[in-house]
């Protein structure tokens, strides 16, 4: 070889240097449960949906949602979404708009005619589900999506349970409501309308099914023995509101008292205000320990609710009622003080809470009923084998997203059972906490607001109440998630590494760590902004 | 639907990379095809920013010069840990001569190229020379005063680690006051390196009237890129300063290079900013200001100020030096009115 002189060698590369020897500790990637996915009682994605919302693919993030659940626009509007309230933006301004983000989405699937996906294969098996609320109309879904043939026995005439005969138009329109069922229908669900089950064994020996889900919420309004004229109106929130979606409005006059503190107190004298009553709410506690939610509470009193707290109703008359004054001891419990007041009163509804009414299951074998609600083990299963139920009619937190969780779980445990196996879930990785962000990176952004209609249309018309978000704004939005605990492709580690030993595997391939030159310094680690890698020590 | 821009990216231009960002709108760094001028398994310590700083610098040179470019080294870490002879780390058209000529070498190399184009016997080839702190201010300082004055066509790159990493950390006119290092013991009535000595030479680079002068931080990738790519626009002599912690020299853990170069600029003790023809131009604002103690007592080459009775007298210069900067280089945002 010609060499220059006093040269003896060929130049060689540096990557004859293997510095991954250096290494004590190694970078590895991974996947930590974004605390508002672990928090969503329907188990979403939503770290993973909005990843799609993000880059404006609102399609693909429709469909990466609704593979957890089919009722986005629904939920967008009535999910209480207590997935904000644990996500990690709170700790930085405030937290991401998720639920304004997920209604976004289920109205566009609505406007642009999205479909769920058809089921590949067909199985064989036919699934009853009774009751087409929430959470039966859930469980209907992801069987079908499984590829079992389904039928919802409804004792109504339409679908959406107390979707439909409970929540208010104004916060639930009908044709939202209507779109999402039927396209949970056009996946080729049968549904049976105004078929009440009453012997649920018999229906499934009838119709020859391998397994059912019961979902037949609570419906029975509670009573009170409330002392009253001959002539006082006396009647239940759920039976007012259900008679709303009638030909035949309820009478109430014109002062109506309503009796109890949940959400359905609320909604049943939101609904008077509208119908031009002058609506008082009598509740025996205080505004903070009111069932009810806040936003709710406040809603109402801007559209003119008035409320009267630390009230119990003694008796009614014809066109008054007695109150007496409570005052809370100790212990936070209502006392009576002997104090009276008389309330005029046209009628009295009583919103008190619901009971089920389990009619349908009497002679069941192995079922069990404590406290009025069907027990089911962890699978969802009651005490009989093949038959499942879930929603406000098992022991539970009665919300609509718990119920399509339910239903959700429910199907895959069916699925499983029908195959003679247990469904085992995968098991969760550690929640995404806050302190494991490096939040530098994440521009400063406040949160968007939903436009509210204005305060004289709410208090006349079942118009909705809440607007959605543009496009723009929904964007925005999508783009304030942190993405906590899951890749999201910003190339910091690619970038920061002084030893180029991370390789960039492209668009939606993530990277990769070339442990043959990786020294291990943990620099990838600590500018990672959403915490996905982990530092491991080295076994050798 | 009202049309309206989204202006809001998630991440904006924090991150290397960010793929709700148009293509063109992209670092060079979260490019797959970007050169990895300083590959693979070259020696430095972990987390070195050093390393760091001359991949992103060089990498973005190259790109701006369509890989038309040739790198002149000084001696120094960057040098003995990529160049183990025979062995290179180099994926660049490199030549290192001396600990103290590279700006003079540069000169040259730059002269032979011009000739060489005059020649048609080569195209725009581009020259850009790069050294540590030691090479830059101290023993290289005449040379470099030479390059600028001539207004040669180079960009000279300055390494700023705070000392002579290479040699065991001794102290250079660019170590900061009250460090410790190993000839600047804290020891004595003013321990650690003295106040009112070593220079700032982006302001000496101002001083000759050069076309463009920049600092910059690793931590800062895209205002990195920007300064360098800036500078390949302009023809004749240009300077960019970049501060690249050192986990050995600084006593810092390895991964807290980013960290540390962060709060250097957020405390305002290191001013970022670029300047033409001797003017100040911009300065990159800070962005979430902060006490000078949050950059200090992570290193422990500030660790005899945090002692059983603090320094707060010493700490208290120091701070009056990061305030002396913001007024300086105007590195706060005005208050909205
Ligand atoms: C006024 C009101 C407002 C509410 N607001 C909200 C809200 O904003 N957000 C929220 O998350 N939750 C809200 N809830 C609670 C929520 O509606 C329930 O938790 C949820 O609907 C329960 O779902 P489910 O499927 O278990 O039962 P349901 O929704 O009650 O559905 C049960 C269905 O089963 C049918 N059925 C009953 N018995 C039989 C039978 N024997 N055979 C055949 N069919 C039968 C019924 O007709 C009904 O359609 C509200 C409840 C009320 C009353
Ligand atoms: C003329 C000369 N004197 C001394 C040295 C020894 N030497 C090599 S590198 C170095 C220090 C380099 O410091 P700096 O330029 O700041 O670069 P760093 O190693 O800190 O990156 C010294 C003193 C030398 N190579 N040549
Ligand atoms: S920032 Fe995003 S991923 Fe994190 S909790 Fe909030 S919504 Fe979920
Ligand atoms: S930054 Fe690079 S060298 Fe450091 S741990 Fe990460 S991959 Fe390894
Ligand atoms: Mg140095």
């Amino acid at each position: 070889m010609n060499k220059p002189f006093a040269i003896t060698l060929d130049p060689g590369s540096s990557l004859a240097n293997r510095t991954g020897t250096w290494r004590t500790e190694r970078p590895v990637y991974v996947n930590r449960l974004p605390p508002c996915n672990n928090q969503c009682p329907a188990g979403e994605d939503i770290q993973g949906w909005l990843f799609h919302a993000e880059s404006g693919n609102y399609e693909k993030a429709w469909q990466h949602l609704t593979k957890d659940n089919p009722f986005p626009a629904i939920m967008g509007r009535v999910c209480y979404h207590t997935c904000e309230g644990a996500c990690n933006r709170a700790n930085l301004d405030s937290a991401v708009g998720i639920n304004s983000v997920e209604r976004f989405l289920g109205d566009e699937a609505i406007k642009r005619k999205w479909k769920l996906v058809q089921p590949a294969a067909e199985s064989g098996k036919h699934v009853l589900i009774v009751g087409g609320g929430p959470s039966g109309m859930s469980a209907a879904y992801h069987l079908r999506r499984l590829g079992h043939r389904v039928t919802v026995y409804e004792a109504g005439p339409m679908l959406g349970g107390m979707m439909r005969f409970g929540i208010p138009k104004y916060r639930l329109p009908r044709e939202v409501l209507d779109a999402e069922m039927q396209r949970v229908v056009e996946m080729g669900v049968e549904v049976k309308l105004n078929a009440k089950v009453d012997n649920i064994q018999e229906t499934m020996k009838a119709g020859n099914f391998d397994a059912a889900f019961l979902a037949v919420g609570a419906h029975i309004g509670k009573r009170t023995n409330i002392p009253a004229g001959a002539v006082s109106k006396i009647v239940d929130a759920v039976s007012v509101l259900r008679s709303m979606e009638g030909e035949e409005k309820p009478m109430l006059g014109r002062r109506v008292v309503v009796y109890g503190g949940g959400n359905t107190a609320i909604d049943v004298a939101r609904t008077a205000k509208r119908m031009g009553a002058e609506p008082i709410i009598v509740y025996r506690r205080t505004r903070d320990k009111m069932p009810a939610h806040d936003f709710e509470v406040e809603e109402a009193m801007q559209e003119g609710v008035m409320i009267k707290w630390l009230s119990t109703i003694k008796k009614a008359g014809d066109a008054s009622i007695t109150v007496e004054k409570m005052e809370l001891d100790a212990n936070g419990f209502p006392q009576p003080t002997g104090e009276i007041e008389t309330l005029e009163a046209d009628s009295v509804v009583l919103a008190l809470g619901q009971d089920v009414d389990l009619g349908l299951l009497e002679g069941v074998p192995g079922l069990e009923v404590t406290d009025g609600v069907v027990k089911v083990d962890a699978n969802m299963m009651t005490g009989h084998a093949g038959i499942f139920a879930g929603g406000d009619m098992v022991p539970t937190e009665r919300n609509i997203t718990v119920g399509v969780g339910h239903g959700k779980k429910a199907a895959k445990n069916i699925d499983a059972w029908l195959r003679g196996i247990t469904y085992v879930a995968p098991p969760k990785p550690p929640v995404a906490t806050f302190e494991r962000l490096n939040t530098w990176y994440y521009s400063d952004a406040p949160k968007t607001v939903r436009p509210m209609l204005d305060i004289i249309r709410r208090q006349s018309t079942f118009e909705e109440v809440q607007g959605g978000l543009d496009e723009t704004n929904a964007l925005f939005e999508a783009r304030r998630c942190l993405s906590c605990g899951n890749c999201f492709e910003c190339d910091n580690c690619y970038g920061v590494c002084p030893d180029n030993a991370v390789i960039k595997l492209g668009p939606g391939k993530g990277f990769q760590f070339n442990y043959d030159y990786c020294k291990g310094c943990g620099l990838c680690v600590s500018e990672c902004p959403c915490g996905a890698i982990n530092m491991v020590p080295e076994n050798n | 639907m009202s049309f309206q821009p989204v202006k809001f990216y998630q991440t904006g231009t924090f991150t290397v990379g960010n793929r709700l960002l148009a293509p063109d709108q992209r670092s060079v760094q979260a490019n797959m095809e970007r050169t990895n001028s300083l590959n693979s398994g070259h020696r430095a310590c972990q987390g070195c920013g050093e390393a760091l700083g001359a991949r992103y610098a060089i990498d973005a040179a190259m790109h701006a010069t369509d890989k038309q470019m040739v790198a002149v080294n000084a001696t120094g870490c960057l040098e003995v840990f990529s160049t183990p002879y025979p062995e290179t780390s180099w994926q660049v058209p490199w030549i290192h001569s001396l600990f103290g000529n590279a700006a003079a070498v540069a000169t040259g190399v730059s002269a032979a190229l011009k000739v060489k184009r005059q020649k048609g016997v080569s195209g725009d080839v581009r020259v850009v020379a790069q050294g540590g702190d030691g090479g830059t201010t101290d023993i290289g300082f005449g040379c470099l005063s030479g390059m600028f004055e001539r207004n040669d066509d180079v960009l000279y790159i300055c390494y700023d680690n705070g000392g002579y990493m290479n040699t065991g950390i001794q102290r250079s006119s660019a170590t900061p006051p009250a460090a410790r290092t190993a000839t600047t013991m804290p020891v004595g009535p003013e321990p650690g390196n003295p106040f009112g000595q070593g220079k700032f030479v982006p302001a000496i680079a101002m001083a000759h009237e050069i076309p463009y002068v920049a600092t910059a931080t690793v931590a800062d990738l895209r205002d990195l890129e920007y300064k360098v790519r800036k500078a390949m626009t302009f023809r004749g002599a240009r300077y960019i300063h970049i501060l690249v912690p050192c986990p050995l020299g600084w006593g810092t853990a390895s991964d807290e290079t980013l960290r540390m170069s962060r709060l250097a600029k957020e405390t305002g003790l290191f001013p970022v900013f670029e300047a033409e023809r001797g003017e100040l131009t911009h300065s990159t604002k800070i962005r979430r200001l902060l006490p000078v103690e949050e950059y200090l007592r992570p290193q422990k080459r500030f660790a005899h100020l945090f002692g059983k009775t603090p320094a707060v007298d010493t700490i208290a210069r120091l701070q009056a030096i990061a305030d002396k900067n913001i007024r300086k280089y105007d590195l706060l945002e005005k208050e909205a009115n």
